[in-house]
Formats: C-alpha cells, sequence, structure tokens
C-alpha cells in the first residue's frame, strides 16, 4: 500500500506529518479551520489522559481529529460533533463537561465541607472566649 | 459526650483514609463505557480471509443478533494482546459454539494473519478494522478490549485490557445460561 504524507495545512503546527489523510479529512478556509482548532481543544486524548487530542499525535488522538475534520466537511454542527464523541467515549471525552446534578455534587463537596469547617471553628473559639472569660 | 468529641474526628480520619485507600486502587486509565446498556454499534466489515473460514466475505453485527457474542478488539502490535490470547484460546476450547468475534483494530490484514497463524486462531471470524472507524464507533481507546453482547444486540459488558483466566465463567458463562434457559423456556 502506497503511503502518502501530506500536512494539515492549518489544522496543524505545520513541523507534525500525518499519514495516510484523505481530502475529506483536511480542513480548508478560515472559519472551519478556527471550529476545528477550537473542537479539538475541547476533547480530550483518551490514551494519554492529560493532552487534548489538538496536542496529542497518538494514533486515536490523530484519527479522532480525521473525525472532527471529516464531520465539519460534512457540515456538521460543533454540537453533532461533541455529541457524537460523548456517545462513545463518555463526558471523559469532554474537557468541558456539562453541568449535572452528579458534577456538581463533586465541585460543590469541598465548599460545603469547607463552610461547615469554619463554622465549628468559630463555635469553638467563641466557646474558647467565654471559659476565659 | 466528651469522649465521643475526641473520637469523631478520629473516625472520620480513618472512613477518609479508607476511602482514599480503596480509592487509589482505582485505574484512572480504565472509564467506565457509556455503551453498556446500549445498543451495540452496528458493523459491517470485511472478514479476514484464513484457511478455515468459510467464502462469506463481510460480516454484518446484525446478523449476530438472537445470541450471546462477544466482540474482542486486538491486534498484531499490541503486547498485551499476546497476554490475553491463552485465555480466548480457552474459551474457544471450552465453548465451541459461542461466537467469538475478533476485530483486527488498525491493523494491516496480511499482519494479523501471520500472528493468528503463529499464536492460534480463537476466533468464529476475525473482521478488519484498518482504519480504525468501528473502534471509534465502539468507544475503543486501549485495546485489548473485549465486548460481551446479549442475545438483543445489547451491549452488557467491556473489559478494557486483558482478560484474565475467570473472565469466561464471571462475565459470560452466567449470561449464555440466563440467556439458554430463557430460550428453552419458550421452545
Amino acid at each position: 500500500m502506497e503511503k502518502t504524507q501530506k500536512t494539515i495545512n492549518g489544522s496543524l503546527n505545520s513541523t507534525e506529518v500525518i499519514e495516510d489523510i484523505t481530502s475529506s479529512e483536511i480542513v480548508t478556509g478560515v472559519a472551519d479551520q478556527e471550529r476545528f482548532q477550537s473542537l479539538t481543544n475541547e476533547l480530550r486524548c483518551m490514551v494519554c489522559q492529560n493532552q487534548t487530542i489538538a496536542e496529542s499525535n497518538a494514533g486515536l488522538a490523530v484519527d479522532l481529529k480525521k473525525q472532527v475534520a471529516k464531520q465539519i466537511n460534512e457540515g456538521k454542527t460543533d454540537d453533532q460533533i461533541l455529541n457524537f464523541m460523548e456517545e462513545r467515549y463518555g463526558e471523559f471525552v469532554l474537557y468541558n463537561p456539562p453541568v449535572s446534578f452528579e458534577n456538581s455534587l463533586l465541585w460543590l463537596t469541598p465548599f460545603v465541607v469547607l463552610i461547615i469547617a469554619v463554622l465549628i471553628l468559630i463555635s469553638a473559639l467563641k466557646r474558647q472566649n467565654k471559659s476565659n472569660d | 459526650m466528651k469522649t465521643i468529641k475526641i473520637w469523631l474526628p478520629i473516625l472520620l480520619l480513618l472512613s477518609l483514609t479508607v476511602l482514599f485507600v480503596f480509592g487509589l486502587q482505582n485505574d484512572p486509565k480504565k472509564i467506565p463505557s457509556v455503551l453498556i446498556g446500549k445498543k451495540a454499534p452496528e458493523f459491517n466489515l470485511s472478514i479476514l480471509q484464513t484457511s478455515d473460514t468459510n467464502i462469506k466475505k463481510k460480516l454484518n453485527s446484525d446478523s449476530l443478533t438472537g445470541q450471546v457474542w462477544l466482540l474482542n478488539v486486538f491486534a498484531s502490535w499490541c503486547i498485551t494482546c499476546q497476554i490475553e490470547h491463552k485465555h480466548l484460546m480457552k474459551i474457544a476450547e471450552v465453548n465451541p459454539n459461542l461466537k467469538l468475534i475478533g476485530l483486527a483494530y488498525k491493523d494491516d490484514p496480511s499482519a494479523t494473519k501471520l500472528w493468528l497463524e503463529k499464536h492460534g486462531n480463537p476466533y468464529s471470524n476475525v473482521v478488519i478494522d484498518q482504519d480504525g472507524i468501528t473502534g471509534i464507533n465502539w468507544g475503543v481507546y486501549a485495546v485489548p478490549e473485549t465486548f460481551i453482547i446479549d442475545e438483543k444486540g445489547f451491549i452488557v459488558y467491556k473489559n478494557i485490557g486483558a482478560i484474565d483466566e475467570n473472565f469466561y465463567t464471571r462475565e459470560t458463562k452466567p449470561l449464555l445460561l440466563k440467556t439458554n434457559g430463557k430460550n428453552s423456556k419458550n421452545d
């Protein structure tokens, strides 16, 4: 099989070379390239968990970038593309997961604990002051 | 009352410690699949031609509905796949009627073929997913992965990484017994 090497114009750093890109996987036009940038920066690389797929050259990240490019060229909206990814890889793939009950629990619990701790501290200090008087 | 006050922080600390100790056992690389409980994504892929395959050229996932089947995602370049391979061979030996489909993920078909000739072929059929699109549809990110699909075509279980020797008895057999029991009742 013949392997062609092409750089994705504007959609990747110019130094990055990717093999086997078909024309449907190249994003052209400034607006679409901007969308490609923002979408690939919102998607987590599943195999290199603290990187976005835009930053990663892992096999799967490259495949998902191709998928994003292809779907942009097919005229899909940003929401449709992110949904496509979420349906397959779960909320974990999104760097900006939607606000949900479970997620708010995760974010708010530390603050609730902090407030309780401060309240306990205040009441303890008050009691200490009283006993000192 | 006083003793409770003294013990309360200690108890809290202990329970947190237990929570953390268990929490740390979780492998952050293993992300539960969102596809569990959902319909298995359809595929229609070319069958890898080996010496013992029939002449059929393509396998449509729809044709598997009506029975419990396994999808094992593997590749010849995947080192962990070699570790689990003996367990797959065993499953095929213990239950030759079980549909065990291999998805050759992002692999050169001739390399897959060589690999199977070298290590043995436990699969009823191997389908070729050279561009990894079917892998994406199944949410595959760490080869090997093994899916169990029930007789209605829903994904009931996903194993990320190598399966262990108890995978069949623990995850597959109970479902097979349940399904077969139901079917024989209907007969």
